[in-house]
């Protein structure tokens, strides 16, 4: 019998894992975070952090890992070796509600100024600020829908385009929406 | 009861029943040097902060408790930075308190200031920057528990000037309740599902081989590994850092697996169709090229690391836990092999053992000294338990294949890491935390140079470690690899065999120091040696530069391709 190698698949964009987070929030903890993701080789292919709760004692970090750069169960388990790090669920992609934000300013003329408002109307996004021959706009929506909101706005002039990266709960009730790790505790 | 921060900081550390520190003092910790003054604990004034890590480091392996060093802000806190990142290889339990500037002034750039729980993020279990006094004990309180709990390592604890200045109200947290861990549960229970699928596996094997790594060590599951070994009848290896955790002397010991263990232990381990890890972690020197390590073998993995669970190789049963709790597990679950059933096996090892025993030429006449024959000098005329500290290289590996050790906690020594220079500070700590016990460092004359000036701390404070440099005039792991893989081309390694004189320079530091040249004053000079008991001694072994650690497994090869000494055949 030969033993299984360690599987480490091809870099594919498209393969990706949500994983969320819960730290204490202490000054250093992000940092903490990152730098275990550097020294061990893992890539973040993006991530969110803010307080959880009114206590502000814990926050939620939302990290989008790129799953070609090293096997999901040993970036779990070095990420739960952290002391300040307290839980972590892997969210199945068909078992997560998932918001991104895009805040973007358009160069608009007479004439464009209602396609872009028109867009923002079709999409569900936001016109929040008004300058003279600018619109900045907001959307929060599903990544996929932020991208297709993206792809559009670039047939006009952006001058500044702002994403937050994704943000992530399981949904709720209906089968395992988070599964649980050997070492994980949630 | 009110204190200052600095009183609140070594009345914490007494709390944890610290003895005694290692340290240099400097301007952000000064505050805290002065209630040491009355405190019970014995400090231990090195002359270079790297020597008090590695001091905190030997006194932690061979007593089975933590260490304690304490140093400065900025270059104090940098120059304990390679023993904090030995210490996290080896899984090591420390707790380091550095000095900070004052919290107003960080991130100014202030003098001595270093970001240093930033620098050591990477390399220690967890670190702490104490901003508030009040924090102080719990604080200190959870480094000891961190340090010492799951998966052992080293912590560290960062103190501004200001807060150890400030006052505060005594508390000591009764328990782990008290501690703000929310993140932290190291304890793991032992899955009886799996010990039932591992006797079944240990039932079935042919050729199982026992695995043994540091872990074993750190839980203190040295009594119940030999009972789990004989009641099984299986084989076992003892990797570079479990020396000691099964007695050498033992007929099923194999010795040291790896890219410089005993043939025996090396082959038993690529043909066996069982491997039982325990407390080991798939070390890159033990497997040789990872795709043909052990082919034949189903792994049992037992590690308290969730993370080590797969990291290199994936088991075919992982268990959790702590390793004595895990053997001990064993022990109930399994039942001695069938009558005749390991026969073959053994048959299969004893032949390896006598065609291929640890081997080097003997000396012709006129011929340096050999460096294998100083170890086993050391070795029988010493106390049998005698501690042995080493730094890393050539010497590193001739004292861990000719010594014998046959009892935990003798074996003192930079695994993971490889620090050079680890021999002497770390003898002087094993040495402070077992003044009972005869503690040698067998040193390269590499490494030595790099921390010998902790001698002088070792004489003035009455600590009389014994040093025996097997002085080659090389860095003689460095020529060995030039020798075999760069056609003898020779660059950087040579030392000089005179330069410095040791002898004097040992005397200078308030040793004894003793030159060896001669076959017939070796015994003599050990015996001297270890009748001397007031003072530190060194001894110069001149030694042949030509000799090789074999049998050897060539980096970027399989241990299939293990290499013997030339007189046996070489490459095999």
């Amino acid at each position: 019998m030969t033993p299984e190698p360690i599987e480490r698949p091809e870099a594919d964009e498209a393969h990706h894992h949500v994983l969320s987070v819960l730290v204490e929030n202490k000054a250093g903890v992000l940092s903490r975070v990152a730098g275990l993701f550097s020294r061990r080789g893992f890539n973040i292919f993006s991530l969110a952090v803010a307080p959880t709760d009114r206590s502000h004692r814990f926050s939620r970090i939302t990290i989008v890992v790129d799953a070609a750069s090293a096997p999901l169960e040993q970036v779990v388990r070095q990420l739960d070796k952290l002391i300040n790090v307290v839980a972590i669920s892997h969210l199945n992609q068909h078992e997560v509600i998932e918001r991104e934000l895009l805040l973007a300013t358009v160069v608009v003329t007479d004439t464009t100024s209602q396609e872009v408002i028109q867009l923002c109307s079709v999409f569900g996004a936001e016109v929040v600020d008004v300058g003279t021959g600018e619109l900045t706009v907001v959307l929060a929506g599903h990544p996929d829908k932020v991208d297709g909101f993206e792809e559009l706005l670039g047939r006009f002039v952006v001058t500044e385009l702002h994403r937050t990266g994704l943000v992530a709960l399981p949904k709720l009730s209906r089968s395992n929406a988070a599964s649980t790790f050997p070492g994980s505790r949630d | 009861m009110e204190l200052t921060g600095a009183q609140a900081l070594v009345k914490s550390l007494e709390m944890q029943g610290t003895e005694v520190m290692f340290g240099l003092p400097g301007g952000a910790i000064l505050p805290v040097y002065d209630p040491i003054l009355d405190s019970p604990i014995r400090h231990i004034l090195v002359r270079h902060e790297q020597g008090a890590g590695h001091m905190a480091e030997g006194y932690a392996l061979a007593t089975g408790r933590p260490g304690v060093a304490m140093v400065t802000s900025g270059p104090g806190a940098t120059n304990i930075v390679t023993p904090l990142a030995n210490a996290y290889m080896d899984s090591t339990p420390l707790i380091v308190i550095t000095g900070q500037v004052a919290t107003a002034s960080i991130g100014t750039d202030a003098f001595q200031e270093c970001d240093i729980t930033g620098v050591t993020a990477g390399i220690t279990k967890h670190n702490w920057l104490v901003t508030d006094a009040q924090d102080l004990p719990r604080i200190v309180a959870e480094a000891f528990h961190v340090a010492t709990t799951g998966r052992p390592g080293p912590v560290l604890i960062d103190v501004p000037k200001d807060v150890s200045q400030s006052m505060m109200q005594w508390y000591w947290p009764s328990s782990v309740d008290d501690l703000d861990l929310p993140g932290y549960h190291p304890s793991k229970e032992v899955d009886p599902l799996g010990i039932a699928q591992a006797a079944t596996l240990l039932a079935e094997a042919r050729r199982p081989v026992l695995y043994v790594g540091g872990g074993v060590l750190k839980a203190h599951a040295h009594q119940a590994l030999r009972a789990l070994a004989e009641k099984l009848n299986v084989p076992v290896v003892t990797t570079l850092m479990a020396r000691g955790a099964f007695p050498d002397s033992h007929p099923q010991h194999l010795g040291m697996p790896g890219m410089h263990g005993m043939y025996t232990a090396v082959t038993a381990m690529q043909q066996a169709d069982l491997l039982v890890s325990l407390g080991a972690r798939f070390d890159d020197r033990v497997t040789g090229k990872v795709d043909g390590f052990a082919p034949h073998a189903k792994v049992i993995h037992v590690d308290i690391d969730p993370a080590e669970h797969g990291k290199v190789r994936r088991p075919d049963l992982s268990l959790v836990g702590d390793a004595k709790e895990v053997i001990e597990a064993l022990l109930g679950a399994t039942s001695a092999p069938v009558e005749g059933q390991l026969d073959p096996w053994w048959d299969q090892l004893r032949q390896w053992q006598a065609q291929y025993p640890l081997y080097y030429d003997a000396p012709q006449e006129g011929q340096l000294l050999k460096p294998q024959s100083i170890v086993e000098a050391l070795r029988d005329g010493s106390p049998e338990d005698t501690i042995v500290a080493s730094g890393v290289g050539q010497h590193q590996m001739w004292a861990s294949q000719y010594w014998r050790f046959n009892h935990p906690y003798t074996w003192i020594n930079s695994g993971g890491a490889g620090t050079m220079g680890f021999a002497v500070p770390a003898a002087i700590g094993a040495k402070v935390g077992r003044p009972d016990r005869t503690v040698w460092a067998i040193d390269g004359d590499g490494c030595f140079q790099m921390t010998a000036q902790e001698l002088v701390t070792a004489r003035t404070e009455g600590i009389p470690v014994k040093i025996a440099i097997l002085n080659n005039a090389y860095l003689g792991m460095v020529r060995q690899w030039q020798e075999m893989f760069y056609e003898e081309r020779y660059s950087e390694v040579y030392l000089s065999p005179d330069l410095p004189n040791y002898v004097l320079w040992a005397e200078a530091m308030g040793c004894v120091g003793i030159k060896v040249e001669h076959p017939d004053d070796v015994e003599g000079a050990i015996a001297k040696a270890n009748s001397i008991n007031d003072r530190p001694v060194v001894l110069d072994f001149r030694t042949d530069a030509s000799e090789k650690v074999f049998p050897m497994v060539a980096s970027g090869t399989t241990n299939d391709e293990i290499v013997v000494h030339p007189t046996q055949g070489g490459r095999r």
